[in-house]
């Protein structure tokens, strides 16, 4: 047994019949159990897996793939010593790169919360034939891999536009990419937050003699608005690590259009995994900050977790 | 605002947005895949390359995904189901790459796995490549794709107790009986769910995968990124017919999640709870 059952023993309660550790129901009393003696009746699936060492193997597993490779980027952004790093991240283009990233995504956040809004506002009280396709459509960047996605707006907004729009190796090319990918995630936050409201409050605010306009701005938004904001900040998290939707759409021109993840791509192809690892941690850092911002916000308001 | 003067202009406008932003663009992409012809179209489906990028990432869904799933169950078990010190710290650390750009996480298993990173003077020692090989691209797409199935089963675990295992114990089943009669039924539809997930992941992962790659034409080359290379090649025809198979493939998992949705039941059920 290992040292975590050990631990659970500890909490166990002797003679309880539920006993979360080495008490079979009805029997009673602690006593060293030979090991082919069946596992307790708690959690019994649960310690199957715990006696193969499941958390030693979980953790290994995790560490193999994640944690591991994780720690190598940090430690290979701070190999060259606190001035290396720093003159990586402040080299221009990586610069440049960082902050149309940021921009970029905040950008399209925000827009994206307020058509995330109008589209949830229609999904759950306008009603009308093929209303549940439309709610299918709002998926589809969900399932559609990045690179079909990216392949998709180049058809329709490249070089051989049929719209003659041509966003090709523009920032609003970029954006419309971002724009793509991030709308589930500003539609499904809000989403359920709205069908939840309660009508009858709208309703009371009118009865009492409120416009529609009031009602609007101090009834539903201000209930909507910390659903809105966990939406902004899932889809600013998403956007700052976009890279397969951009790649077709964005030529990757620096000072341009090059983001964060095709400034540290590059950067990797060319086996400048110093400079790549430094931009890694300063992107992952913002992302990690924006995800316990929204953790914070969730519990903090009660939203749901939809996603 | 029932039945404002509003509600249809909204309306519109939201059906615009979307048809320019989402409708309009994939379907055009279905119309350059086919316009040339069903013979063209198939002869672009059917290249070596094409084929073999798409053998390619089938195998690499068929390894993946099963280790994720194996994974996901089994870690949800252990959080759901015993205490033990740092429990919160795995919960919260399986979360990870959901928050890491996928180029990261393909840069970072180069620093282990690549001939100059970590191990690699010892896996090559023995022979082993795993970076710019297929066993770089299954781990990078497991990486990617590792928390969905957990994320799905652990919440319904925790919801449903343990009471009904603890009465089949008591009833005499073993513990292989109460996961196979018991838990896996309840956790079944969350676990659909997760495993799709991961499967449209994995068929889809673009970032990751071109970092460890290498993306040799025949060899390494996943469909995503023989669909990425075709447009550089200037062979736009065969990234449509791709891009066609994986929107198929995207249409078939929105189906499927659909159809074990249990999210869709929580937006228009009980909601704040």
């Amino acid at each position: 047994m290992s040292s975590t059952g050990v631990v659970v023993d500890d909490l166990g309660l002797p003679g309880s019949g539920n006993a979360p550790a080495d008490h079979r129901p009805g029997r009673g009393h602690r006593r060293r159990r030979p090991p082919s003696v069946p596992p307790p009746a708690l959690a019994a699936a649960g310690r199957v897996v715990s006696r193969a060492g499941g958390p030693a193997l979980a953790v290994t597993y995790l560490s193999l793939l994640v944690l591991l490779p994780l720690a190598a980027v940090v430690a290979k952004a701070f190999s060259g010593g606190w001035s290396t790093f720093w003159a990586e991240v402040t080299n221009p283009v990586a610069v440049s790169a960082l902050e149309l990233t940021l921009v970029l995504s905040a950008i399209v956040a925000v827009v994206n919360s307020i058509a995330g809004l109008a589209i949830s506002w229609v999904l759950v009280r306008d009603d009308f034939p093929g209303k549940s396709l439309v709610s299918a459509v709002i998926d589809l960047p969900f399932a559609l891999p990045t690179v079909v996605a990216g392949l998709t707006l180049l058809t329709l907004y490249g070089v051989n536009s049929p719209l003659h729009v041509d966003l090709a190796g523009t920032r609003l090319g970029v954006a419309a990419a971002l724009l793509f990918v991030t709308l589930p995630f500003c539609v499904r936050s809000v989403q359920p937050v709205l069908a939840e409201l309660d009508a009858e409050t709208e309703d009371a605010a009118a009865s009492l003699g409120a416009t529609r306009r009031q009602v609007l701005f101090r009834v539903i938004l201000p209930s909507v608005l910390p659903s809105v904001l966990a939406g902004a900040g899932l889809a600013f998290a998403r956007a700052v690590g976009e890279f397969g939707s951009i790649a077709l759409i964005s030529g990757n021109l620096p000072f341009k259009t090059e983001v964060a993840s095709s400034y540290i791509f590059g950067l990797a192809q060319s086996d400048d995994f110093t400079g790549a690892s430094a931009v890694s941690v300063v992107l992952v850092s913002i992302a990690l900050v924006v995800l316990l911002v929204i953790g914070w916000f969730r519990r903090r308001f009660d939203i749901p977790d939809t996603i | 605002m029932k039945g404002s003067r509003w509600r249809l202009p909204l309306r519109y406008g939201v059906l615009a947005y979307l048809a320019l932003l989402v409708v309009v663009p994939v379907g055009a992409v279905f119309y350059h895949a086919f316009s040339p012809g069903l013979g063209k179209a198939w002869d672009a489906f059917t290249t070596p390359d094409g084929l073999h990028a798409l053998v390619l990432t089938l195998l690499v869904v068929a390894v993946a995904v099963p280790l994720n799933t194996v994974f996901g169950v089994g870690v949800s078990l252990i959080l759901a189901r015993q205490r033990f010190p740092g429990a919160w710290l795995l919960d919260a650390l399986i979360d990870i790459p959901l928050a890491v750009s996928p180029v990261i996480i393909g840069l970072s298993l180069i620093l282990v796995y690549g001939h100059t990173g970590w191990w690699g003077n010892w896996l090559a020692a023995r022979g082993i490549t795993v970076i710019f090989s297929v066993p770089g691209i299954i781990m990078a797409s497991a990486a990617v794709s590792l928390p969905y199935v957990v994320r799905e089963v652990l919440p319904v675990l925790q919801e449903i107790g343990t009471e009904q295992e603890q009465a089949a114990r008591t009833l005499g089943a073993g513990p292989i009986t109460v996961f196979r009669r018991i838990t896996l039924p309840s956790i079944r539809r969350g676990l659909a769910y997760g495993v799709t997930l991961t499967t449209a992941r994995v068929l889809g992962e673009f970032g990751a995968v071109s970092v460890v790659s290498g993306a040799i034409a025949g060899k390494t080359q996943t469909y995503t990124i023989f669909i990425s290379q075709s447009i550089d090649n200037l062979e736009p025809q065969a990234a449509y017919v791709g891009a066609v198979v994986l929107c198929l493939a995207a249409l078939i998992v929105l189906s499927l999640l659909t159809l074990t949705d249990r999210n869709r039941d929580a937006w228009h059920g009980k909601v704040a709870t």
